[in-house]
């Protein structure tokens, strides 16, 4: 791949907390339009990794480049300006609101940016955004559901809600925390087809996951991350076929 | 563009105007239909409507409100002696002043939340106190309170020629206002009502829903592509300049500034106003404001002989207990009577007075309506 169309790159990056090295000169670049799958035992630094890319968390030493802008000093909210949404892995939504309005409020903030003061244009006359929120909570199966409160949905639909709440922004780049995590087989397989749907729109995505079922499915490029270094890097059957994954994550499970 | 509500919203708005407007008439039953009341349910309704935006929608719960009361009378009383007694520069200066205040105070205070917040902006308040109290008596004049005197230059009013006899009154073009008069309750009825109308505008509009959304998650907030920090800093404005403008009614009714105002008890009353009607709800805090300022000044002026009037149907042997009994929570105990019902009301109402409103419309909406299936689990509009 040519470096010109690389849209996020994590140079040698690591963060120590305390006595623990959570990641130890981790290098990943995430090609345009991939899905490009993280996987490793717990404790691995997967979500620090992910943490790192938003801002929540800064390097020790390194930088993430995203889209030729690096993000060292970026707040998280301009981060996001920039085209990086992310679905966690216990989902970040506003359980006091209609699922609706959770949906809506993303997409005010594409729109408007960071701040605005709009006290006196009413929601209601918002058709545009309300249309696009009602598409996208249609695209998880929400619909029908749109004026209950989300803190009363099961955490596999507060996850489903999460990503509608990212997929409304048209990221440049999406980052999941394992996506799939307390869904059902039925609702994990429904998520993959949404995934391979949008993968169709050529949206780049990062993905932590543990289930293989997901991961082979819809990874281009895999990395693995053991102890807080990538391990292998590589096209999924390759990394299926690298004895040192096996010892150090597979073999966990397939022993 | 501004003036666009819904049609619910317009029904709301009119029927509140109505309310209000008409109270001299409604309120005659209850004893409360004199002007130097009702302009004090105007005027508090005013305050808590304002501090709800703040509370009830970002869920910042602020101790400090009172300070904006206190430098909206102050900015007002200097307006009167300085420039003219006509009511609506006072107002604006109070309001600006007030705003100005805001932003310094919500720009340290907002750095923190939840208690740590509240502690700052009462720490705000009682330094706001002392100064008027004590330090800077030559802009407040301490103890005494800011007075108008005959000294006082009026550029405007003396360049107009307005050659008045003792103090003059606060005034409208010729309309006075001050002293307890019908006028001066209207005049404070239309701006509740105009406060009102922007009160709506704010919970229906895009900056309301991100306020909720601030109150509901604000980390999905940030990760979401907001920066927070200005909508709190926007919302604690808004909130202290309604109550700088409530500040100045108060002077507007009746032209003096004391310190008193700014005491961290009064700061505590709208809390406890907005959490009795309904924190977040339009209607609620004012009617919390009513209810509080109608037990402060009726419930208050009860004593042993009127319970012994109510009661005199009774054989004396069970009033005399009875009137006993009551007269712990009437005249100087109305306090007691009014932490009786704010217990009631968070212990069996968390959503105050505005939530019993609901529930009673509920009850009779599944009584009354055989066939309509009932509406189970559907939001609640903030009304």
């Amino acid at each position: 791949m040519s470096s010109k169309n690389i849209v996020l790159h994590v140079a040698d990056v690591s963060k120590r907390f305390g006595g623990l090295k959570a990641l130890t000169d981790v290098d990943l670049s995430v090609a345009e339009g991939t899905v490009h799958a993280i996987i490793g035992p717990n404790g691995a630094g997967k979500s620090t990794l992910l943490n790192v890319c938003i801002g929540r968390i800064r390097p020790d030493q390194g930088h993430v480049v995203f889209a030729g802008t690096t993000l060292d000093q970026q707040r998280p909210h301009e981060i996001n300006q920039l085209g990086v949404s992310r679905v966690f892995q216990t989902p970040e939504i506003f359980p006091d609101l209609s699922l609706l309005d959770n949906v809506m409020i993303p997409a005010f903030a594409k729109r408007d940016g960071a701040y605005r003061f709009h006290a006196l244009q009413s929601v209601e006359s918002e058709s545009e955004i309300r249309e696009a929120a009602e598409f996208h909570l249609g695209d998880v199966g929400l619909l029908e559901r749109r004026h209950q409160l989300a803190g009363s949905l099961s955490r596999g639909d507060k996850r489903r809600l999460e990503l509608a709440m990212c997929l409304i922004q048209k990221p440049k780049l999406l980052l999941l925390d394992e996506p799939t995590a307390g869904m059902s087989r039925h609702d994990t397989n429904m998520t993959i087809e949404l995934l391979k749907r949008i993968k169709a729109r050529g949206m780049t995505k990062v993905i932590i996951e543990h289930d293989m079922h997901v991961v082979f499915s819809l990874a281009d490029r895999v990395s693995v991350l053991a102890q807080g270094r990538i391990i292998a890097d590589g096209l999924p059957d390759e990394v299926r076929g690298n004895p040192k994954v096996k010892e150090a994550y597979l073999g966990e499970a397939h022993a | 563009m501004a003036l666009n509500l819904s049609k619910q919203d317009w029904l709301l708005f009119l029927g509140f105007a109505l309310v209000v407007l008409t109270m001299p008439i409604t309120l005659q039953p209850l004893g409360a239909a004199y002007p130097a009341l009702m302009q004090k349910f105007c005027i508090f309704g005013i305050f808590a409507l304002g501090f709800n935006i703040l509370f009830g929608l970002t869920g910042y719960l602020s101790f400090g409100h009172a300070a904006f009361i206190g430098i909206g009378s102050y900015a007002a009383v200097w307006m009167f002696k300085l420039l003219t007694m006509n009511a609506l520069p006072a107002i604006f200066f109070s309001m600006i002043v007030a705003g100005l205040v805001a932003v310094v105070i919500g720009y340290v205070a907002l750095r923190r939340s939840g208690i740590y917040f509240s502690i700052l902006t009462l720490a705000f308040a009682q330094m706001f106190y002392n100064l008027a109290y004590s330090v800077l008596t030559p802009l407040t004049n301490g103890e005494t309170g800011l007075q108008l005197t005959l000294n006082d230059p009026r550029m405007l009013d003396n360049m107009a020629g307005a050659a008045t006899g003792g103090l003059p009154r606060v005034e409208l073009f010729g309309i006075g206002l001050s002293g307890g008069g019908y006028a001066g309750f209207y005049f404070c009825a239309v701006i509740l009502i105009l406060c009102f109308f922007f009160a709506i505008k704010i919970f229906r509009s895009p900056f309301g829903l991100m306020l909720r959304a601030l109150k509901s998650n604000q980390n999905r907030m940030r990760y979401t592509g907001f920066n927070n920090r200005p909508y709190l800093l926007a919302a604690f404005v808004i909130s202290g300049v309604y109550a700088g403008l409530a500040g100045s009614l108060m002077a507007v009714t009746d032209p003096l500034a004391g310190a008193e105002r700014m005491q961290w008890t009064a700061s505590g009353e709208v809390v406890l106003m907005t959490i009795l009607g309904g924190a977040g709800t339009l209607v609620g805090p004012i009617l919390g404001a009513a209810v509080i300022k109608y037990f402060e000044n009726i419930f208050s002026a009860f004593n042993e002989q009127t319970l012994h009037r109510i009661f005199d149907f009774l054989p004396d042997s069970i009033e005399n207990p009875l009137v006993s009994v009551l007269s712990l929570f009437v005249g100087e105990g109305w306090h007691l009577t009014l932490g009786v019902i704010f217990v009631l009301i968070v212990i069996f109402l968390p959503g105050g007075i505005m939530e019993g409103f609901r529930r009673l419309s509920g009850l009779f909406n599944r009584g009354g309506g055989g066939g309509k299936p009932a509406v189970a689990s559907h939001p609640q509009p903030a009304e």
